[in-house]
């Protein structure tokens, strides 16, 4: 096992992964930049390396200031967290080439799922059912709507480099689909350096259902079964359980079969996600892969009882898999809710000094989070600042846990997006299963009008 | 003195309007980028616009005057 690893990342990634290689024995290395000089990961860490500006391009996505630290401190690997470096085949490539383990797969595989057309094509080939769509680049907005209406309205323009949900927009006609290509064009471009335009026809009242996977540097791979991801808000994910509700049985295990099939194609190592979108009649689509650790871990690690962190490091250490596939079973029930600085109505951020926090605390409670009383949230990064995580032996207990846990959650100084979370926990709707990705959205509509 | 002023800490990334310009009230005069979102800056009144205090790429703070308007 690795002796020392550095910590690419902030926030609360940064702390859950700190966590669990002190538990293993392991040092930690933290960078940090200038906004970030009083963060809790930064006093957490053994040791912590100024690396940078405030702004992500100066510090946090600052390739050669992480990697002068790494060598600096002799340490053995990197742990990317999710975001920033964490899906950058050049990173990962530069790691290895300086002799240092990047906790997550090859960069050649990096490269080919981060190109969501690249992915699609792979995906396909290796018999995968994927959304359908256009599986090259749209040249303009011409083409996109020539395209659009052999695939039928609606449609989701996507960015080929995206992720997040930026550079995804929904669009119902022609018209609307002429209006959208070129702002989105640039904002891809702007984001993510590449503008490059693809197309999915929309699946209409789809759940957001991921499958984690872990394969070690043997080949050897087993799945961790599911997360119903279905409730977003700008085709980001605000609430996550595990098992998803109203999955059937047979359906569950076609899906975890095909991630591992799927990840085995392509020669994945490390934890990696498979994204789905389920329509009404169950039948399942491949939307993306996720090659790092999800924002939403915890809810699998909580129904499985296994450390996806510490299994990330061992297969990084070139360890084997401890357990297959008959080992893995889902106990129990459990939800995550992110606490996000933003507006809970417009969803605009609200960045400022957090003057109080209290957390409801309990067994059944996890807490993932970056902040305390007196934590100053800048606009530098994103909004999420806390993630709580609630476990029960059935969904219903979940629920009743969660209404009480987040009655409890009390945060001052900024606005956050509680009293949403508190009212969908609330709603008949999430109490049912009945949450499909366009629900919020749709909610915000009927409120419009 | 009418004034748009910024909302929000942040970067602000597109300038949409020049000194010189008539603004309607309600209409967008630039977007600020902040925590990753765009967030629209918009005119809360009607007017010529006399001065812009910022450029695009200035880091802006809550409070601060963006532009000033003429009758």
């Amino acid at each position: 096992m690795f002796e020392q690893v550095l910590i690419a990342n902030r926030g609360e990634i940064a702390r859950r992964v700190i966590r669990t290689c002190k538990r293993l024995g392991i040092k930690t290395v933290a960078v940090y930049s200038e906004a970030d000089q009083h963060a809790l990961h930064v006093q957490e860490a053994d040791s912590a390396y100024y690396i940078g500006g405030a702004k992500v391009s100066e510090s946090y996505l600052n390739m050669e200031a992480i990697i002068k630290v790494a060598k600096q401190t002799n340490a053995d690997a990197i742990h990317p967290g999710y975001g920033l470096l964490s899906e950058n085949a050049a990173f990962a490539e530069r790691c290895r080439s300086e002799g240092i383990a990047f906790i997550g797969p090859s960069a050649q595989v990096i490269q080919q799922m981060g190109n969501k057309i690249e992915a699609r094509k792979t995906m396909e080939q290796a018999g995968i059912p994927i959304v359908p769509g256009v599986s090259a680049p749209l040249h303009d907005a011409d083409e996109g709507v020539h395209k659009a209406q052999t695939l039928g309205y609606p449609i989701m323009l996507k960015a080929s480099s995206g992720g997040g949900g930026i550079g995804m927009q929904l669009v119902r006609n022609d018209e609307e689909l002429h209006r959208a290509f070129e702002g989105n064009q640039k904002r891809a471009q702007s984001f993510f350096q590449d503008g490059t335009l693809y197309m999915e026809k929309v699946i209409e009242h789809a759940r957001h259902i991921e499958i984690q996977v872990l394969f070690d540097s043997f080949g050897h791979g087993v799945h961790l079964f599911e997360r119903d991801c279905s409730l977003q808000r700008r085709h980001q994910k605000i609430v996550e359980e595990a098992p998803a509700v109203c999955l059937e049985e047979t359906v569950r295990q076609q899906m975890g079969q095909m991630a591992v099939k799927a990840a085995k194609a392509i020669g994945y190592e490390n934890a990696g996600t498979i994204e789905c979108l389920v329509d009404q009649n169950q039948q399942f689509y491949f939307l993306e892969m996720n090659t790092r650790l999800q924002v939403e871990h915890p809810v699998t690690e909580e129904i499985t009882g296994i450390d996806l962190v510490e299994e990330q490091l061992k297969i990084a250490a070139l360890e084997p898999l401890s357990f297959s596939q008959e080992d893995i079973h889902q106990i129990g029930h459990a939800i995550e809710v992110r606490i996000y600085a933003e507006d809970p109505v417009t969803f605009y951020p609200s960045p400022g000094t957090i003057t109080r926090l209290s957390t409801p605390d309990a067994p059944y409670i996890r807490h993932e989070s970056s902040v305390t009383s007196g934590s100053v949230i800048t606009p530098f990064y994103d909004p999420m600042i806390a993630k709580m995580i609630v476990y029960g032996d059935t969904r219903k207990l979940a629920i009743e846990r969660l209404k009480a846990a987040l009655q409890a959650y009390e945060i001052e100084g900024i606005k956050t997006n509680v009293p949403l979370l508190k009212e969908m926990a609330e709603s008949t709707a999430f109490l049912h299963g009945r949450i499909t990705t366009d629900y919020l959205m749709k909610k915000k509509e009927e409120k419009r009008s | 003195m009418k004034t748009v002023t910024i909302q929000m800490a942040g970067n602000l990334w597109k300038l949409l309007v020049k000194k010189g310009d008539d603004v309607q009230k309600g209409q967008e005069v630039a977007i600020l980028e902040s925590m990753k979102m765009e967030i629209p800056i918009v005119a809360e009144e009607a007017g010529v616009i006399s001065k812009v205090y910022k450029a695009e790429g200035d880091f802006v703070d809550e409070g601060e005057v963006l532009l000033e308007l003429t009758e």
